[in-house]
């Protein structure tokens, strides 16, 4: 999970704790440059039901998320202010990522939670309204939020402080950078994969790993759940002892208190998987923000083949230009044109003619020239800051996974302790039989 | 035989009434009160289960005089057929063996042999089951290893359970049977005269069941005996969800550590916890398994055992059902009865105790498991990091 500048977690949800691995990344990193964290405390504190009328003016209902937000200096100083809070549906989030995406190309930007629950297990519903799904959710844009805030590049931008501190104007703000107009299309981007010549081999293996880590995220997940429902199996049937044991007890002497009792610790045990259960989703959260992360980091390398492309394309472009004026100047014709074949068809034409073609297409040449360069720049910009951010990227989700990894086994040590304790009283209450 | 010998009374448990040597046994019995073959009165017969009682006793706290093994399962093919001989090691201290060590070999119709000899013979005591014939749930061969060791077991068991028996233990039958090297001479005294009467005895009972009205011991224990039989199914039963639950979850913990494992195939430094882990995972799903055999080996049989001895003192009511014998019949049951009753908590007991103690031993050893991946991720102790989380 994402580093967390403050001490404590605002949470106003009674039940719910803040999360192992979330309590053991408490560590204050000092960012380099100016990050957004390092100047305000953010969190993601409630939940809520709400319900409006949806674009087709149809009743629906939507959770809105509460977003806190307290001035750094203001809590080091001692004196608590209330938070600036406002409101945020999930959608809202999602335009903000999509701003993002389009803004920063080089930069992997974090991904939002699911928006529907997948990868469930036995227990788990697939509901978007069900509470625990609803407090992960939470959990989620306020990692988001923090990823985010504390990105060196990405904590500057204006559009997150307005997302932040602007309820109501904010859409209206993002929508006037006109980002949706820069977004490349699907097809093009798609088009540059299948044409693009010269990539960058770095890139390209980063593509690949992308791919990898997406595909074992996704068989791990779905290994794990269905190991936690053949567990829930083997735990919820041993519960039938304690039925079982209860009614053979009543027709036994001596060996009655014994039955009895083992037979509530077997209740017992029955019952502890359903938190075991609810603590490994968490886990389950942690591996599941690195598959979208491996989208992420994908989207960049597109964007390296997109730009690398259309320098391709551009460059490309001013080789025939200049080949055109040859021909024109020359008379040599080595392509094929319309102009050659009418030409050939109904004679030459005249100087002036040509003259003012050779014009025109100097001038075209000298915008071929500018395109590349501009091209160029773009496309080793791009290059050199994605392969910065990308290296970040590596280096944090190494931590991050070898931390959920541990929080694993933590996990795995406290379910073996319990079942030693479960059985060690069976025992006892056996020995008594 | 003549008439004289036949044993009208059925009840004659300090009796070996071994059709050979009736007149043997009966003369034997000159230290009986009135002389007489059978005793009569049913208090001499309370008074000689009593006496049982404490022989019993005895025989809990003083060292046992007569150990038997049931070992060695092999193959044996005949033109006919092919079946499996075990071999019966016994040794004894007993004047009632002419030798103190016996090495026999017995297939399992000569168990069935036996029992039914048993069964005849003592109609009013408790005679512990033999394993089934064969298995109906699954397609088990009969020369499957894992059928043939669980029946080994299962026989090995019926001899000490016989052999612990204050009165079964010193039956003929029972002596040919851990001492002749050829029982076929033996059994060939067919089951003829007794076992014919046991019917006619049966068909007796049957047309007398209903008429007579029964002591309330005799109620009881009959409600308990059908209670009985109906909570160790339920108990069996969960049971056996439980390793076929258990045996699923294990497919599954199969193929989860190699999916770390496949994942650290593309990763630079994560590749180290995540083969960590792959390797936790996998020494679980070890531990898993020998979990889940245990539970096979251990408890499933016991609880079996004891869902055929119900299903055998189910049957034992029809005997009981005689017209006139039926207060000595009672005062017969009584007496094994408690034997039962205290051999079915001792044996039920051992199996859930060890059952609870494998899954201690199971649970510390994952535990040990990941321990040590912690350890080898440097991470600190358990203790100092559940302090840190106090804030």
């Amino acid at each position: 999970m994402a580093e967390n500048g403050r001490e404590e977690l605002v949470i106003t949800d009674a039940e719910s704790e803040p999360l192992a691995g979330e309590r053991s990344l408490n560590i204050v990193v000092v960012e380099q440059g100016c990050s957004l964290l390092r100047r305000m405390e953010i969190c993601v504190a409630e939940a809520e039901k709400r319900s409006g009328k949806n674009a087709v003016n149809m009743q629906e209902m939507f959770t809105v998320y509460l977003i806190e937000t307290r001035p750094m200096d203001a809590a080091a100083e001692g004196c608590n202010p209330a938070p600036d809070s406002l409101w945020r549906r999930y959608s809202e989030f999602e335009l903000l990522r999509s701003y993002l995406i389009v803004t920063y190309p080089y930069i992997v930007i974090p991904p939002l939670p699911e928006k529907r629950a997948e990868f469930v297990w036995h227990k788990l519903t697939a509901d978007n309204m069900d509470p625990d799904f609803v407090e992960r959710r939470r959990v989620g844009l306020e990692n988001f939020l923090m990823r985010v805030a504390s990105h060196q590049v990405l904590s500057n931008d204006k559009i997150l402080y307005h997302f932040l501190t602007d309820e109501h104007g904010w859409k209206e703000v993002v929508f006037e950078t006109g980002f949706q107009a820069k977004a490349d299309s699907r097809l093009r981007a798609l088009s540059a994969t299948f044409r693009v010549r010269n990539t960058n081999k770095r890139f390209m293996d980063m593509k690949q790993y992308s791919d990898e880590l997406q595909s074992h995220t996704s068989q791990l997940l779905r290994a794990r759940a269905r190991v936690a429902d053949r567990l829930y199996g083997v735990f919820k049937v041993h519960g039938n002892y304690g039925r079982v044991f209860s009614e053979w007890s009543a027709i036994e002497r001596e060996m009655g208190d014994g039955l009895q009792s083992a037979g509530h610790h077997m209740d017992a045990y029955a019952a502890s998987i359903d938190d075991i259960l609810e603590e490994e989703e968490h886990y389950a959260d942690q591996l599941k923000e690195y598959l979208f992360y491996a989208e992420a980091l994908r989207a960049v390398c597109r964007k390296h083949e997109l730009t690398q492309f259309e320098l391709e394309v551009s460059s490309q472009d001013l080789i025939s230009k200049k080949q055109q004026r040859e021909e024109l100047a020359t008379g040599v014709v080595r392509t094929f044109s319309f102009k050659g074949m009418t030409n050939k068809l109904f004679g030459q034409e005249a100087p002036e003619q040509r003259e003012a073609r050779l014009k025109l297409i100097e001038e075209l040449i000298a915008e071929g020239e500018d395109t590349v360069k501009e091209k160029t720049a773009e496309c080793e910009e791009h290059v050199e800051k994605a392969w910065v951010d990308m290296q970040r990227f590596a280096e944090q989700k190494d931590k991050d996974l070898r931390e959920a990894l541990i929080h694993y086994a933590v996990m795995q040590i406290s379910m073996c302790k319990k079942g030693i304790q479960v059985w060690s009283n069976a025992k006892e209450c056996f020995l008594k039989m | 035989m003549s008439g004289q010998t036949v044993p009208a009374d059925f009840s004659g448990h300090m009796l070996d009434l071994d059709e050979d040597e009736d007149l043997e046994v009966f003369s034997k019995n000159t230290s009986l009160a009135d002389g007489s073959s059978m005793p009569n009165s049913p208090s001499s017969m309370v008074n000689q289960y009593r006496l049982e009682e404490d022989e019993e006793e005895q025989q809990d706290t003083n060292t046992k005089d007569l150990f038997i093994t049931v070992d060695n399962p092999e193959s044996q093919v005949t033109a006919i057929e092919t079946f499996i001989m075990y071999r019966v090691l016994t040794k004894t201290t007993r004047s009632e063996f002419d030798s103190s060590e016996y090495e026999v070999h017995r297939r399992y119709q000569d168990f069935l042999w036996l029992r039914s000899r048993l069964e005849e013979n003592h109609p009013t005591l408790i005679v512990h089951p033999l394993p089934e014939k064969f298995v109906m749930k699954g397609m088990v061969e009969r020369f499957n290893e894992d059928f043939i060791e669980t029946r080994r077991k299962a026989l090995h068991r019926f001899l000490n359970k016989i052999s612990e028996h204050p009165i079964l233990s010193f039956s003929q039958h029972f002596n040919v049977f851990l001492t002749a090297q050829e029982l076929t001479s033996h059994k060939k005294q067919g089951p003829g005269f007794l076992s014919r009467m046991g019917e006619t005895v049966r068909s007796v009972a049957n047309s007398v069941r209903g008429l007579k009205s029964r002591p309330e011991e005799f109620t009881f224990m009959q409600e308990y005996v059908e209670d009985f039989s109906s909570k160790i199914c339920s108990v069996d039963k969960v049971t056996q969800r439980i390793i076929k639950e258990q045996r699923e979850y294990l497919d599954e913990l199969k193929q989860y550590g190699p999916v770390y494992a496949q994942w650290a195939g593309s990763e630079g430094d994560l590749g180290e916890p995540l083969k960590a882990v792959a390797g936790c995972v996998e020494r679980c799903s070890k531990e898993t398994e020998e979990n889940n055999q245990h539970l096979s080996e251990v408890l499933a049989p016991a609880l079996h055992e004891y869902i055929l001895c119900a299903e055998t003192l189910k049957l034992q009511e029809e005997v009981d059902g005689l017209s006139d014998r039926m207060e000595m019949a009672n005062d017969a049951l009584k007496g094994d009865w408690s034997h039962w009753k205290k051999s079915m908590r001792s044996d039920l007991r051992s199996a859930f105790i060890s059952t609870a103690e494998k899954n201690v031993d199971y649970y510390e050893k994952c535990l040990a498991v990941w321990e040590s991946f912690l350890l080898s991720q440097r991470v600190e102790p358990i203790e100092q990091r559940d302090g840190e989380d106090v804030s």
